[in-house]
């Protein structure tokens, strides 16, 4: 029963405490930062030729006029700055009470709710990222296992080559560059938007690219680790063909550690999506973000993208943690 | 030293001479457009050829080395001295600022993706280079310190570090002349790899609109500009001049960083 509890339970309490941690801070930040806006939020979405009355308006639907927190240290008439207290009401504690109701707030410029907005495009990045993931995958694991099981020879060295290469050369260098050999010369796939399959091959080659070159050089690693150990030498020696010591015992075993770069990964890939929605006009959150968001200056928007990409990103990370425990149970002990 | 480190170097060492000579090695302003000149091809006047606007790609490329390695070296300047100095001392003296620093930054930093944390900061800030750099100077310290921390944590318990304790040494003196030089060794593998993020960090919100208004040659924005499907139909080396600069710079730190993390880590050698 203490055990249990000292392996079981209080990791995974813990985990939760950091989780909660993490959220409220993503949470402060993204509220705190509309701060940082340099003047008037309400007069760089309305324009300065907006009345009065508009300004007045706007903030009242957007809960400008109330304090940001609770308390600020407000210029008095003599411009010294003091202590000022607020109270509960508050756009904090107002974007806290709302965000727990599942409301964002609504959209500066459109007027629509922001978890609509959201809800539009969640699925595209999913889908996005997901088949990137595949890609990467499909790529890395034959490429490292050729190069972890023939290392050292010019194969592995051509293999170790390429991956630097996938990791030096950025998403927004090879997608314009699929777009120009495989949209404008060959005619082939068509270079912006999300109908159907086929919209999604460059994008998800493009962010899978560079996770494709991290995860070779993470199983030719896990490969050439693995070959070492006495299991293996058993195998062989009861018989086992390579390709099926390979398959079945090494890449079993070296894939532990590539399941958690596939975890932490997911973030970058996250991040990267909004890049690759970018170049190729892809309905996504990252879009949302860059052109409705930060484009139009639409701040609720950005609050909104960046809280949902941040707490995708944080619940993968938790998930990948818990798959990593699970397929490693030494890891569970210590 | 192997082949790849030297290779990685050698392009550094092309890259800061480039950025320093910048205006003696650019052939045209950067600045310059001209309507009429615009899709040149690669020539023996325009090397790179000429993009949309009718400017000198070459020269644009040349002075783009300059934007990059500048935010490439304060960021890494900045990050990994403020790190270092927060990693050491939560190492060092553990209790509340180690509490805060490894309990809480690390936990909550490291948990979601530095370059939307860039990305948002900027979108509220406004674009600007200065911005930009402050911004990735946020995210990036705490790799840093963490890396110290670790370190020092490990140093600390060394003989000599007790030794220097009990013949009376003072705490700044043991970390400073002690535990540092010994802790500091992953910090240029570090720093390296650090700057092959910065550069990407700083061309990807560029690209964004985020980092360097558009005139300017930044690597990113020149990739942003050259993208739209008439500029590639036409002008295909807009985007690949640019973007090969890129590409050069970081395979090179990573290429640096690569190598020292071999040298310095004996036990990966023999792999």
């Amino acid at each position: 029963m203490r055990s249990f509890f000292k392996h079981k339970f209080f990791p995974i309490l813990r985990r939760f405490a950091i989780f909660l941690l993490v959220v409220w801070t993503v949470v402060s930040l993204v509220t705190l930062l509309i701060e940082l806006v340099p003047g008037d939020p309400a007069v760089s979405v309305l324009g300065e030729q907006a009345t009065p009355e508009q300004f007045a308006q706007f903030r009242e639907r957007h809960g400008l006029d109330r304090p940001p927190f609770f308390f600020s240290f407000p210029r008095d008439v003599d411009g010294e700055r003091h202590f000022q207290w607020h109270g509960a009401e508050n756009r904090y504690t107002e974007y806290w009470i709302a965000l727990l109701k599942g409301d964002m707030g609504r959209s500066f410029r459109t007027d629509r709710p922001v978890i609509d907005l959201i809800r539009e495009r969640y699925p595209a990045t999913i889908e996005l990222a997901l088949a990137a993931l595949l890609i990467a995958v499909l790529i890395a694991i034959p490429l490292g296992v050729v190069a972890g099981k023939n290392k050292g020879t010019w194969i592995d060295n051509l293999a170790s080559v390429v991956a630097l290469i996938g990791i030096s050369l950025p998403g927004f260098v090879i997608g314009p560059l699929l777009v120009y050999v495989f949209a404008v010369k060959l005619d082939w796939l068509p270079p912006s938007g999300r109908f159907d399959w086929s919209y999604l091959i460059l994008p998800a080659v493009t962010l899978g690219a560079a996770l494709s070159a991290i995860l070779t050089r993470m199983v030719r690693s896990s490969v050439i680790e693995e070959l070492n150990e006495d299991y293996v030498r058993t195998a062989r020696a009861k018989g086992l063909s390579e390709t099926k010591v390979v398959y079945k015992h090494v890449l079993k075993n070296g894939l532990i550690p590539v399941v958690t770069i596939l975890g932490l990964q997911l973030g970058v890939l996250l991040a990267g999506a909004i890049i690759t929605e970018k170049i190729f006009g892809w309905p996504g959150l990252g879009l949302l973000l860059v052109e409705d968001g930060i484009g139009k200056r639409d701040y609720r928007v950005v609050q909104g993208c960046v809280l949902v990409i941040s707490i995708t990103y944080i619940v993968a990370n938790m998930l990948t943690d818990m798959v990593y425990r699970w397929l490693d149970p030494r890891i569970r002990v210590s | 030293m192997n082949r790849l480190t030297t290779i990685g170097l050698v392009i550094v060492a092309i890259l800061v001479i480039v950025a320093i000579l910048a205006p003696w090695i650019a052939t045209h302003d950067v600045g310059a457009t001209n309507l009429s000149l615009r899709y040149l091809p690669p020539s023996s006047q325009y090397f790179f050829g000429t993009d949309s606007t009718g400017r000198d790609i070459f020269s644009r490329v040349v002075f783009g080395a300059r934007i990059s390695l500048k935010v490439g070296l304060v960021v890494v300047a900045v990050s990994a001295i403020v790190g270092t100095l927060l990693g050491a001392l939560a190492g060092y003296y553990g209790g509340w600022i180690d509490r805060i620093i490894s309990g809480y930054v690390f936990n909550v930093f490291l948990a979601f993706p530095g370059l939307l944390l860039a990305i948002a900061m900027v979108a509220f800030l406004g674009a600007g280079l200065n911005k930009l750099i402050f911004a990735l100077c946020i995210i990036g310290w705490v790799g840093y310190a963490r890396l110290i921390r670790g370190q020092v944590l490990k140093v600390r318990e060394y003989d000599f570090v007790q030794a220097a304790r009990a013949l009376g040494a003072s705490d700044a003196r043991i970390l400073l002349i002690h535990i540092l030089p010994n802790a500091i060794q992953p910090l240029i593998v570090q720093a390296s790899l650090g700057m092959a993020g910065a550069v990407l960090s700083e061309a990807a919100l560029s690209f964004l609109g985020l980092g360097v208004p558009p005139p300017a040659p930044s690597w990113g924005v020149m990739i942003e500009e050259a993208r739209d499907l008439s500029t590639l139909q036409a002008a295909p080396h807009a985007l690949l001049f640019p973007g090969l600069a890129i590409a050069l710079t970081v395979l090179a730190f990573n290429f640096i960083g690569d190598g020292l993390r071999e040298y310095l880590d004996p036990r990966q050698r023999t792999r």
